[in-house]
């Protein structure tokens, strides 16, 4: 373990660590363009270069390793210099287009001009001219090679992460451009993070460009729920712009780092499945086709629950929803009830591949196995509601028309005293059912998904329910209070800490251990 | 004086092997197989002071030292003939005229690395070059000199032509590898150095054509001969390619540490029509300009590197009184701005960024801050680069624009524009 000096500091890093992975470990942040700690390094920015005693000339810190007894500075008179240096070369032929660039705000020529540049311009009128600007690339990503520094962040992205390989760089010189191969398109199911990496407006998002100004962004951590990966994202969201597109509250979706799921990237599917959260949505509970207060929402389930025998409820919990909505549901039909709970429909396994995608496309799986037990199929529940079996069916998210057919949905409306689906989003079976409760998405709620690994992670709300809607155990423990047995929990944290006393693969988590990293079930 | 390099050059059919035979032709491989061990060999070069003549100057013998022989992998020699330097045409004058000396000077390196494969890469437009080499390969080959247990030994080598494609870079070593590989020709970063991981990841030494044509003679008349025949630390004789102002431009093969103004007025004829000279380019256009006044410099590695120049290639561009520098210096920047690889930002875009400004001094429309600046901006190209050719770009054109100050200052003085 060699140790060395930085800017007076003194470290000791393992062998092989290189000056600007130390100099981070000392909360020092050398500026980089091309390094990207998941990418092999290239070296080319030669913004990060720091002085290293004894060294005639300045060395670059993302390559370089430590050396015992080193001592580096990384703001020497030297260092700062040289970084204007970079900085203006890097600007030469770069357009003065901020004011139109999407990356404005959120750029690391931006940054590290304010940071590191600021000096007066001497720049030549005239700009080398380049092919591409606002250039489709593919279905995703829109490339603008004037923008472009060179980096190869992209490339390497495209050699080494997905392999696919559809970036080079061509020509030569100040004519070098970043470009995909002739007859090639950028179309991975991971192109998007090529946007997350790129350190300037060069890469774009096709479904992102112009949409907002990342400064009026709010962001919020939370976990894609688009399958049982659980990839850790940002969602970026806005709410002071009204007049966007749709009213759309969410603005784009960011992967979040975490070394011990995606590390730092999300598949294409997951970053775009956002539009759902304000489309579609079922805004009020509804009896048959009168909207109705919440208060007579519940009290309709209540009659039917204190007239029927528990063999005579089926509930049909989801995969979709969090720890703590599964676990009261667990509380009341399960325990309290004794009804039929079951989570598991008969879906057909979604796409997948070795590295992110899973196809088991609910987020919770392994929460719902843990909370509910291993559970039969859906399809006893619905065969004994559609053979009349059931006063009460309550159906939590699942679409039954595109998993059983119509027919048999229809089958079930007719038989079932109340048939109740609880959703955020309208679906065929809101059609067939009696009575629909909107529920809230996972944007809008505060709770837990455990994912393949078995990891449990923290999603947070980033904003109210839209409309009416409640989220899931809520709504459940509204219901429990109609039933004069109510579950006193004020809060997700509430649930979780109850969750966490009663389910053994739970034992010893809490909401502030689970952090931002996720904690694993115990076995 | 004793021809070394140039020995065979004016046989009739000095390319065949039968020539090359009857002129005591692969007599030092022999010796080096038969008689000595690697580690001999590699001593015998170093005491011969035998430098790199690509242009870098780096001492030969060291350099195969520094192959590790514990390692399992295969160790590779690459033979550097990209010979991209403008000025320079030796190596091309070997490959032609002696391709079976290059050959024997490979066979004794590879067996000092203990190579047993060895590719040359020649300049892409080289295709007589080419030619001949490979006909000299096949000649070697049928008559035991590569191949299968070279001259009866056990040593086995195969040696491969591959041409280039055109582009300066690739005769910097890494790039070199880089395009060997089928990649695009983009500098590496070091370390690691070739001599550990190069070709395909294996060790490798990289040595330029003239290097490898001295490595015969020198077996065969030992080290401490070649080293007398040069400067104190830079043996034996070199190819010196004259150009430009004068009246008999061409190849000379003269002892290092000539002096530069014997090389133009006694070998190469002076400068044409009685004009003056007005500056020298003495290795290769990366070399820092030279003036009219330091032409009396010794013609080796330290002399030329102690008054801020370089030996390089041994490229030497000749200018007369009739040159006008900015022009000079504009041609050498918009060399460098078209070759540059492209790879890392402060040669990338420095280059063109040079090159831009020395347009606008030539051809008029710049301003005094234009020149003002154009110091700053050339120096801050070199020493921040992943290869040396964002060292040349500063130390070349920046000698221009500070040796002949005065030829920038006219030139705004005579075309500033004036809003």
């Amino acid at each position: 373990m060699p140790n060395l000096t930085i800017d007076g500091q003194k470290i000791e890093v393992p062998a092989g660590t290189t000056i600007l992975q130390a100099a981070e470990k000392l909360g020092i942040e050398i500026p980089r363009y091309c390094y990207h700690p998941a990418l092999p390094v290239a070296g080319n920015c030669r913004i990060c270069m720091v002085e290293v005693e004894k060294q005639p000339k300045l060395q670059i810190a993302c390559y370089t390793p430590v050396a015992a007894g080193m001592v580096v500075k990384t703001n020497s008179p030297k260092v700062l210099e040289a970084r204007k240096t970079v900085l203006e070369f890097l600007l030469v032929n770069h357009p003065l287009d901020c004011p139109v660039c999407d990356q404005a705000g959120e750029c690391k020529l931006q940054d590290y001009y304010m940071e590191h540049g600021q000096y007066d311009s001497r720049l030549a009128s005239v700009k080398v001219k380049k092919e591409k600007k606002a250039f489709s690339i593919g279905p995703t990503v829109m490339l603008d090679q004037e923008r472009c520094i060179l980096c190869t962040r992209c490339v390497r992205f495209t050699d080494h992460i997905t392999q696919t390989c559809e970036f080079g760089v061509f020509e030569r010189g100040d004519h070098s451009q970043v470009d995909v191969y002739p007859g090639k398109e950028l179309d991975n199911k991971y192109s998007g993070n090529v946007v997350d990496i790129c350190p300037v407006g060069a890469l774009t998002d096709k479904d992102f460009r112009f949409k907002c100004r990342v400064w009026y962004l709010d962001h919020t951590r939370s976990v894609c729920p688009g399958c049982s990966m659980g990839c850790n994202i940002d969602i970026d969201w806005d709410k002071s712009r009204p007049h966007t597109q749709k009213k759309e509250r969410v603005m784009r979706l960011k992967p979040r780092h975490n070394p011990n799921v995606n590390n730092y990237w999300i598949c294409d599917s997951g970053r775009y499945n956002y539009h759902f959260i304000d489309e579609n949505r079922i805004l009020s509970p509804q009896y048959l086709d009168k909207l109705v207060p919440w208060s007579e929402a519940v009290e309709r389930i209540a009659e039917i629950l204190q007239s029927t025998k528990p063999e005579r409820i089926g509930v049909l919990a989801s995969a979709q929803l969090t720890n703590e909505d599964l676990f009261v549901i667990r509380k009341l039909f399960k325990e309290t009830l004794k009804a039929h709970v079951d989570f598991k429909a008969p879906e057909r396994p979604g796409d997948s591949d070795d590295f992110l995608i899973k196809a088991d496309k609910n987020p919770n799986t392994a929460g719902a196995l843990a909370i509910l037990g291993a559970q039969a199929d859906a399809q006893t529940i619905v065969q004994k509601a559609r053979q009349g079996e059931l006063d009460l069916l309550y159906v939590f998210g699942h679409d039954l028309v595109k998993l059983f057919g119509e027919e048999t949905v229809a089958q079930i409306a007719r038989k079932v005293k109340l048939f109740v689906f609880q959703g955020s989003n309208i679906n065929d079976t809101c059609g067939y059912a009696h009575l629909n409760l909107p529920g809230s998405v996972y944007a809008e709620k505060d709770g837990t998904f455990t994912n393949c690994q078995q990891r449990v992670q923290r999603i947070r709300p980033a904003f109210f329910p839209l409309g009416d809607s409640k989220g899931d155990w809520e709504i459940v423990s509204l219901l429990a209070g109609q039933l004069g047995s109510p579950l006193s929990y004020k809060d997700s944290q509430d649930v979780f800490n109850d969750i966490a006393k009663t389910v053994a693969g739970f034992a010893g988590m809490s909401y502030e251990k689970i952090s931002d990293q996720g904690m694993v079930l115990k076995k | 004086m004793e021809k070394v390099l140039t020995r065979n050059f004016g046989l009739e059919n000095s390319h065949r092997l039968a020539t090359y035979l009857k002129n005591k032709g692969y007599e030092a491989a022999r010796k080096a197989l038969t008689q000595m061990t690697p580690a001999q060999v590699i001593e015998e070069i170093k005491k011969s002071n035998l430098r790199g003549l690509g242009g870098a100057g780096f001492p030969t013998g060291m350099k195969w030292g520094f192959i590790p022989q514990a390692n399992p992998k295969p160790k590779y020699l690459v033979v550097n003939g990209d010979e991209g330097e403008p000025g320079t045409f030796k190596d091309k004058y070997i490959f032609e005229r002696d391709p079976h000396a290059l050959l024997e000077g490979i066979i004794v390196t590879c067996y000092a690395i203990a190579s047993h494969k060895a590719y040359v890469y020649v300049r892409g437009e080289y295709v007589k070059s080419m030619q001949t080499l490979q006909a000299a390969i096949d000649e070697a080959n049928s008559s035991g000199y590569l191949g299968k247990g070279i001259m009866g030994t056990t040593f086995d080598l195969d040696v491969v032509v591959h041409p280039g494609a055109g582009a300066y870079i690739c005769g910097e070593e890494t790039a070199l590898l880089e395009s060997l590989e089928g990649k695009k020709g983009f500098p590496r970063l070091r370390p690691p150095f070739p001599a550990v991981v190069g070709l395909f990841g294996c060790p490798t030494v990289i040595n330029n054509v003239e290097t490898l044509a001295c490595v015969g003679p020198i077996i065969a008349n030992g080290g401490g001969w070649f080293a007398k025949l040069g400067s104190p630390k830079n043996g034996g004789n070199r190819l010196f390619c004259v150009s430009g102002h004068v009246n008999k431009p061409g190849v000379y093969e003269l002892p290092n540490g000539t002096t530069l103004r014997a090389i133009i007025y006694e070998h190469a004829g002076g400068v044409p029509n009685g004009r003056k000279l007005k500056a020298v380019i003495p290795g290769g256009i990366s070399a820092p300009v030279l003036t009219a006044d330091e032409i009396d410099v010794k013609m080796d590695f330290d002399s030329l590197k102690s008054i801020g120049s370089m030996a390089g290639s041994g490229g030497i561009i000749v200018m007369d009184d009739t040159t006008d520098m900015v022009w000079a210096a504009m041609v050498a920047a918009r060399f460098f701005a078209h070759e540059s690889c492209g790879q890392c930002s402060p040669c990338r875009e420095g280059s063109g960024w040079v090159y831009n400004n020395l347009k606008k001094l030539y051809h008029g429309g710049a301003r005094p801050h234009d020149l003002a600046n154009l110091p700053g901006i050339i120096g801050n190209i070199g020493g921040n680069t992943i290869c040396a050719f964002g060292d040349a770009v500063t130390m070349s054109v920046g000698s221009y624009v500070l040796k002949f100050r005065e030829e920038f200052e006219n030139k705004i003085k005579e075309r500033v524009c004036r809003i």
